[in-house]
């Protein structure tokens, strides 16, 4: 694949090799003779891709010598490139004032559906995603791959320039092909064009695809969404004639039963939710109420962690669990065999009893038949309506198939040109669907995506996107709300947005992006388009809920296979990567996963039975075989995982783009099919001999009787409040050094450990705020890696079906710190607001300060992990945040209590001479958390928002009994078990 | 076999002799200033130079890579941020403990026999002073900078934090240093002037002269030579206990469970008298045989020295026996974790791998067979060496890696680059002693010449 070598041949050596012909002693006789090599074509594409773009392939030297006449010289003479001179600015633009970031609001998708978000903005440049407070998915919060989008709008490794057939090309000669193919296609109407795009809510890209069709009424237009779900859709097209969209309130939902639903962590709305989901568990007093959770899962989740009674079976097995329940609800206890399902008839008493206010939520990834008996059941307890809702799709398009119909029409030959818009069939394909076969039959392969992808790899035409930070679009969100997609910067790569590529389809070749979208929103006048854009949400476009009637009977479960000594397989998108789209992205490849705790890479996840009935350890690699196709990969014994189910976990195993290569894992595609997507019957698991290097951030899961994490079911803390104090080790009062004193504001921190779902959000905001390197799979297995607050997983009771606990652990900013007293160059220090402050200039690198911190949050930089030079740096540098230093080798770092946010502030208060208010300052982890469950503000003020949450009777210092009074504290966790199902413990402190 | 004759002739008598045979002046001083002045070594003493001279080489070039890329390239990690740097600069500051005690406490209690050793002991001091010191500076992440651990006016614009044992260790081991240097070199003045007169060329008598400041053994001389060595060895006397004592503190102070401890001090001092009498063993052994001075490095020396190594040891044994009962006795669940975690956790086989050489293998030593037994002797010197190694090094490592939050408990792993270090700094140490053979008296000459004078007069 001379292609892939291609990609990174443009290098220094090019350059060098280039530099030798024009600086060699060897006289070069003409221009020509310089600059007509593949060096010089693959240098122009690099240092100059807008240049490069309006190059002709082929070398015109009259063109040549006019575009690159000036540069050429310079190259000949002295350099090749010549240092950049900043001026300043001669006139200001308006609004940018040096020092002060700019917000706007935009809206980052995911899969497919909006979250809205407001981006800060330095000197024009992006460097920060925050969740927008006024937009229903994000409600002021982000998830952490929201908060990598600042990163991989800057990476380095996007695709830049046009291809054709793998060499640059420029979009000029990009759109005569296509003018060439419009002609073409009006004539036949289309026939023979197909475009694959993915789930998309965008009304722009419906309006255009709409118009496309009636201009070539025979084009046709297939979906590939490989994360996508359809059971939904099925279940309600059965049920009510057409799909819809369910609508989950649980901030009125007393009892919430999960059917193999990660409602927290997966969907478009999961912010939204784990927000609603957590403001029914915020207990502080003894009248204080909460929601119940059971779960019913096939693989472990943050939701299933987070729940009160979690069960977990084989992904197979949930249909008739679903339909047990369904049945001893509508007919007593008698009516089915609940306990032999492992479930409790206490169970259904709940759901009865909660009644309108009561939920069932089917998985996404569940059968038809899960989704229909959770609806039924919904409306049986009337909870439609209350707690759920149907709306109308947002991604609703008429479509004409899938990747599967597309490859078939390719294969049959009624298909012979394709677009395929921003998704990467090659490596994202069901294995039974021979894509690259298909496709290599096409006469034309249009790719428009971000990298260059599998896919482009094959494409005839390749035309890099715009990034979402780059683009004008709209989107909306999983209620139907609609926000304006605004950029932040101008395309930096020359990409261009879909609704470009769809323009120049249609004929309409140097559109603008803006004024591709505005017509859509044209009953909006100016100042709504404005305030909309301002706001990051359009006014009143949630979908309304459709009124729908349930039938009782939605059938029976389809006969699930007894139970074989082969396994089952489950199949889930990896959180962060995604469909592999997110691959080359280090901070979410370093990011830990929220249970697994695996970093750069993925495993195969099985119960610690079924490792001990195959005789497997961790890491021991083993071979996967299904229905003919196999794959190794290591295994990973994961405690809560259902015995006999192996999950698998989709988006590593890529070899394109440096940082996806440098992961290990498998890719899981392989083995997965078109009949059976997310989980499937007949996994043969063959141990094999060695093993593969899986990297985790956390190598113990138990508390060891320790009071870590401090927990109470809600009828103890009914009992006794103050129940975190129950066994614990008095903390001590003296100290030999005299207290601090603050006459300004006192910072801490309380982190109520009933809201945190560990969702790791927080972890990845804090290292977008406060420019934390990411240190690579082979550094990070030595523990090396350097993110200042970290999420702790603790696993309690039986090994097969423990209870999970999340623990955030950031600085904890001692009163009498540790650090403090053994750094021997006042590196460490406490300031007058009571931060343990690290002053990295003065720091030696002595490491005392860690080894004597109890709470191990500190951060070492033990080589060089950001690159300082301005020349090899790259493009990614600038997405470090300005006000935050970067740190050097050899220098200790932690958590600040983002300094930078107190400091900027306490800048503005003292300028318009008042105090700081309550809730001004907010920090980075803060900010992004879903539930709110960080609070952070000023101790010395009575009654601000973080005194009261200390002031409630579970709150507790980690480690008291140190006598470090550390200002970040926890509210002891709560539970709320129902007290008729035996297996609960009851009030405990530590370890359960 | 001389040897063994005297092994069975020491049954009868109490103790082997402090020298052995007759002897006069201009022999001793002959004899031993002639393994400097000659100019000629054996063979093998080049060949061995030259084998520790490529561990200088890897120790230059371990130090040059570890400063170009960072200490991320030795073993350490979050959560065990000390290694090896931190374990072989207490195991080099131990060793250079006998020297000074050697030459110092056993000059004030007035034991004769410290005369024929005291000179390479204390040789052998400043050299694991020289290296122990490199180690807390290869140890820093910006090792540039270690000299802001001083209190000197700089940009910062503030003293260093006093609270921290790590400046009270910068000041120990530099004063424990520099005294260490002085005594050795007022030491050495009357033997320098005696070199000055024997040298037959003009380099050599230059070299000499000029160190030897001027010395000519006049009655005045040596009046004044006795008060200053006697009161430089008043000095040195207390820093034996000194800085080990503060170098026990940097672990003391901290609260990480196995390094908070008050047994820490004594427990070190003992610690550092039992490797260094095992490094004046393993080098006095092969030197006295070597160059054929066993009359004048008796078994007498060789033995006393076994029996402090094992007085030192037991009050080891004593220390680790109340290291785990403390643990114990505390009652807090992190110490008495980490206590045990030490004896089954990860690190568990260098832990008994240490109890096994230095408090199994020093019972050894009670017989006496064994003391005189020289190849027996050094077997153990070197096991005990590699044990108090091992022990620093467990100290070290599994208290952090067992400390309060088992979420962060991990392990480190060693590098080349820690072994590089150690065994070049060990290369060095060795090419050091070689050179210190070759140009300086390795025995002290006049107080052998006032040890015969003594027994000739006894006699």
């Amino acid at each position: 694949m001379s292609a892939i070598a291609d990609i990174k041949s443009v290098s220094a050596s090019d350059l060098a090799a280039l530099r030798r012909a024009a600086t060699g002693r060897e006289p070069w006789r003409s221009l020509d003779e310089l600059a007509d090599t593949a060096e010089f074509r693959r240098f122009g594409e690099a240092e100059f891709p807008a240049i490069a773009e309006r190059l002709p392939f082929s070398l015109d030297r009259r063109t040549l010598l006019k575009l690159m006449g000036a540069s050429l010289s310079l190259a000949g003479l002295t350099a090749c490139s010549e240092a950049e001179r900043i001026v300043p600015y001669v006139r200001q633009p308006e609004n940018i004032i040096p020092g002060k970031p700019l917000y706007y609001a935009t809206a980052l998708s995911s899969d497919g559906y909006g979250i809205g978000a407001v981006v800060e903005s330095h000197e024009g440049r992006p460097t920060k995603v925050e969740g927008n407070p006024d937009h229903p998915a994000s409600r002021g919060a982000t998830d952490a791959i929201m908060q990598a989008a600042v990163l991989s709008l800057f990476d380095p490794e996007r695709s830049r320039a046009p291809l054709r057939q793998g060499e640059p090309a420029s979009y000029g000669d990009f759109l005569k092909d296509m003018a060439k193919l419009a002609g073409g296609l009006a004539a036949s109407g289309g026939q023979g064009l197909a475009l694959l795009i993915e789930a998309t809510t965008s009304p722009t890209t419906k309006a255009q695809i709409g118009s496309l069709k009636q201009r070539y009424p025979k084009l046709r237009v297939f979906r590939h969404d490989p994360l996508a779900a359809s059971a939904n859709e099925q279940a309600t097209a059965k049920l009510f004639g057409r799909p819809l969209t369910p609508i989950y309130h649980f901030d009125r939902a007393d009892v919430i039963v999960s059917l193999d639903a990660d409602f927290l962590g997966e969907g478009p709305g999961r912010l939204a939710y784990a927000r609603d989901f957590a403001q029914r568990r915020r207990v502080r007093k003894s009248t204080d109420t909460m929601n119940r959770l059971y779960v019913v899962e096939s693989t472990p989740t943050i939701t299933g962690a987070a729940a009160d009674h979690r069960r977990a079976v084989r992904p197979g097995l949930v249909e008739g669990i679903a339909a047990a329940i369904k049945a001893a609800l509508e007919g007593g206890h008698d009516a089915a065999s609940l306990p032999s399902l492992g479930m409790e008839y206490a169970l259904v008493d709940d759901l009865r009893e909660a009644g309108r206010n009561a939920l069932v939520v089917p998985g996404a990834h569940q059968t038809p038949f899960v989704h229909a008996v959770a609806f039924a059941m919904n409306a049986r307890l009337g909870a439609v309506g209350n707690t759920l809702d149907f709306i109308e799709p947002p991604h609703a398009m008429p479509i004409d198939g899938d990747l599967a119909a597309l490859c078939q029409a390719i294969t049959s030959g009624s298909v012979d040109s394709a677009i395929v818009l921003g998704s990467n069939p090659l490596y994202t394909a069901p294995s039974d669907v021979d894509v690259r076969n298909a496709f290599s039959k096409l006469k034309l392969l249009v790719h428009w995506g971000l990298y260059r992808d599998e896919t482009a790899f094959l494409a005839q035409w390749h035309i890099p996107a715009a990034h979402e930070l780059e683009s004008w679009s709209d989107i909306r969100a999983y209620d139907g709300t609609a926000s304006i997609v605004q950029p932040l910067i101008l395309p930096l790569f020359g990409g261009k947005s879909l609704h470009q590529l769809l323009a120049a389809l249609g004929g309409e070749f140097d559109a603008d992006m803006q004024a591709l979208v505005r017509p859509t929103w044209a009953d909006m006048d100016e100042p709504a388009w404005r305030k909309a854009l301002r706001d990051g949400v359009v006014p009143n476009s949630a979908s309304a809920p459709v009124v729908v009637s349930i039938p009782a009977d939605v059938g029976d479960p389809a006969p699930h296979a007894p139970v074989t000594n082969r396994l089952e397989v489950r199949f889930e998108a990896d959180p962060w990567l995604r469909d592999g789209r997110n691959a080359n992205s280090p901070w979410l490849q370093e990011l830990p996963r929220p249970l697994s705790k695996l970093v750069w890479g993925n495993a195969a996840l099985i119960s610690p039975a079924t490792a001990q009935r195959l005789g497997l350890e961790n890491g021991q690699m083993a071979n996967l075989a299904r229905g003919g196709k196999d794959l190794d990969a290591p295994v990973w014994i994961m405690p809560g995982q259902p015995d006999d189910t192996v999950t698998l976990s989709l988006g590593f195993g890529r070899k394109i783009g440096s940082v996806a290569a440098l992961s290990g894992g498998y890719d899981a595609f392989v083995l997965r099919t078109a009949d059976a997507p997310w989980f499937a019957d007949g996994l043969v698991l063959t141990a094999r001999d060695g093993s593969a290097r899986v990297v985790t951030t956390q190598h113990h899961q138990a508390m060891e009787g320790r009071a870590i994490v401090r927990h109470a079911t809600l009828d103890a803390f009914r009992q006794d409040p103050h129940f975190v104090r129950d066994g614990a080790p008095p903390a001590p009062t003296e100290s030999l050094y005299p207290d601090w004193t603050y006459d300004q504001e006192a910072w801490g921190m309380s982190i109520d450990l009933s809201a945190c779902i560990g969702c790791v959000a927080c972890v990845s905001a804090c290292q977008a705020e406060n420019n934390i390197a990411t240190v690579g799979p082979d550094e990070a297995a030595l523990g090396h890696e350097m993110h200042w607050l970290r999420i702790d997983r603790y696993y309690a009771g039986a090994v097969d079906d423990p209870d999970t606990f999340f623990q955030p652990v950031p600085c904890m900013h001692c009163e009498k710190a540790p650090c403090e007293a053994v750094c021997p160059v006042n590196a460490t220090i406490h300031t007058h607001d009571g931060l343990n402050a690290q002053v990295y200039n003065r720091c030696i690198g002595t490491r005392y300060c860690s080894q004597n911190c109890p709470y191990k949050v500190r951060r070492f930089n033990f080589l060089k992990y950001q690159e300082f030079d301005k020349d090899s740096a790259g493009p990614q540098q600038a997405v470090h945040n300005p006000d935050v230093t970067v740190r050097s080798r050899g220098v200790m770092e932690k958590c600040t209590y983002c300094v930078q946010r107190v400091a900027e502030k306490r800048i503005r208060a003292q300028i318009e001479n008042r105090e700081i208010a309550d809730g001004e300052v907010v920090t980075a982890c803060q900010q992004a958390c879903p539930t709110q469950a960080i609070t952070f503000g000023d101790l010395n003020r009575k009654g601000s928002q973080v005194s009261r949450e200390k002031a409630a009777p579970h709150d507790y210092a980690l480690l008291e009994e140190l006598n470090t009074r550390p200002r970040t504290t926890y509210l002891g966790k709560i539970t709320n078990p129902n007290a008729g199902i035996a297996g609960k413990p009851g009030t405990e402190t530590g370890d359960g | 076999m001389a040897e063994a004759v005297a092994v069975t002739a020491g049954k009868a008598q109490p103790q082997a002799p402090v020298l052995r045979g007759r002897h006069d002046f201009p022999e001793i001083s002959g004899r031993i200033s002639a393994i400097v002045l000659q100019g000629k070594l054996p063979r093998f003493f080049w060949a061995a130079f030259f084998v520790c001279f490529a561990f200088v080489l890897l120790f230059l070039y371990s130090i040059t890579y570890l400063i170009s890329v960072g200490v991320g390239a030795y073993g350490v990690n979050i959560p065990v941020v000390w290694g090896t740097m931190i374990s072989s600069f207490v195991w080099w500051i131990g060793i250079g403990h006998a020297g000074t005690l050697i030459s110092a406490v056993l000059l004030l209690l007035r034991q004769p026999w410290r005369a024929s050793i005291n000179r390479f002991a204390e040789a052998m001091t400043l050299f694991a002073v020289a290296m122990a010191g490199l180690y807390p500076i290869l140890h820093l992440g910006r090792p540039w900078f270690f000299y802001w651990l001083l209190p000197l006016p700089n940009t910062h614009m503030h003293w260093p934090q006093w609270r921290s044992p790590l400046v009270w260790d910068f000041a120990a081991i530099s004063t424990y240093a520099s005294v260490s240097l002085l005594f050795w070199y007022m030491g050495l003045l009357p033997d320098l002037g005696v070199l000055r007169d024997r040298a037959r060329s003009r380099a050599g008598q230059l070299f000499y002269g000029i160190l030897a400041l001027g010395w000519r053994g006049s009655a005045y001389h040596w009046a004044r030579y006795r008060t200053v060595y006697f009161l430089m060895a008043a000095l040195a006397t207390p820093l034996v206990v000194s800085v080990h004592s503060i170098v026990a503190l940097d672990f003391t102070y901290a609260i990480t469970p196995g390094y908070h401890s008050t047994i820490f001090p004594p427990y070190f001092v003992a610690g550092a008298l039992l490797s260094g009498f095992a490094m004046v063993l393993t080098i006095a052994i092969p030197l006295r045989w070597a160059f054929a001075v066993e009359d004048l490095i008796t078994l007498r020396h060789m033995e006393n020295a076994a029996k402090l190594m094992i007085a030192a040891g037991m009050i080891v044994i004593y220390g680790y026996a109340s290291e785990a009962f403390f643990a114990w006795y505390s009652g807090q669940p992190y110490e008495r974790a980490m206590m045990a975690q030490r004896a089954v956790g990860p690190y568990a086989p260098l832990f008994w791998i240490m109890l096994f050489c230095n408090c199994i293998v020093l019972q050894l030593l009670w017989l006496r067979r064994v003391r005189l037994n020289m190849p027996v002797l050094f077997s153990i010197a070197l096991v005990i060496n590699i044990g108090m190694w091992l022990e620093r090094y467990v100290i070290v490592v599994t208290g952090p890696s067992r400390d309060y939050l088992p979420s962060s408990w991990g392990e480190q792993s060693l590098t080349w680059l820690d072994f590089g270090i150690l065994f070049g700094s060990i290369g060095t140490f060795f090419a050091l002693v070689f050179l210190f053979i070759r140009i300086l008296p390795a025995i002290t000459i006049f107080e052998v010449e006032e040890l015969v004078d003594e027994k000739s007069g006894a006699a």
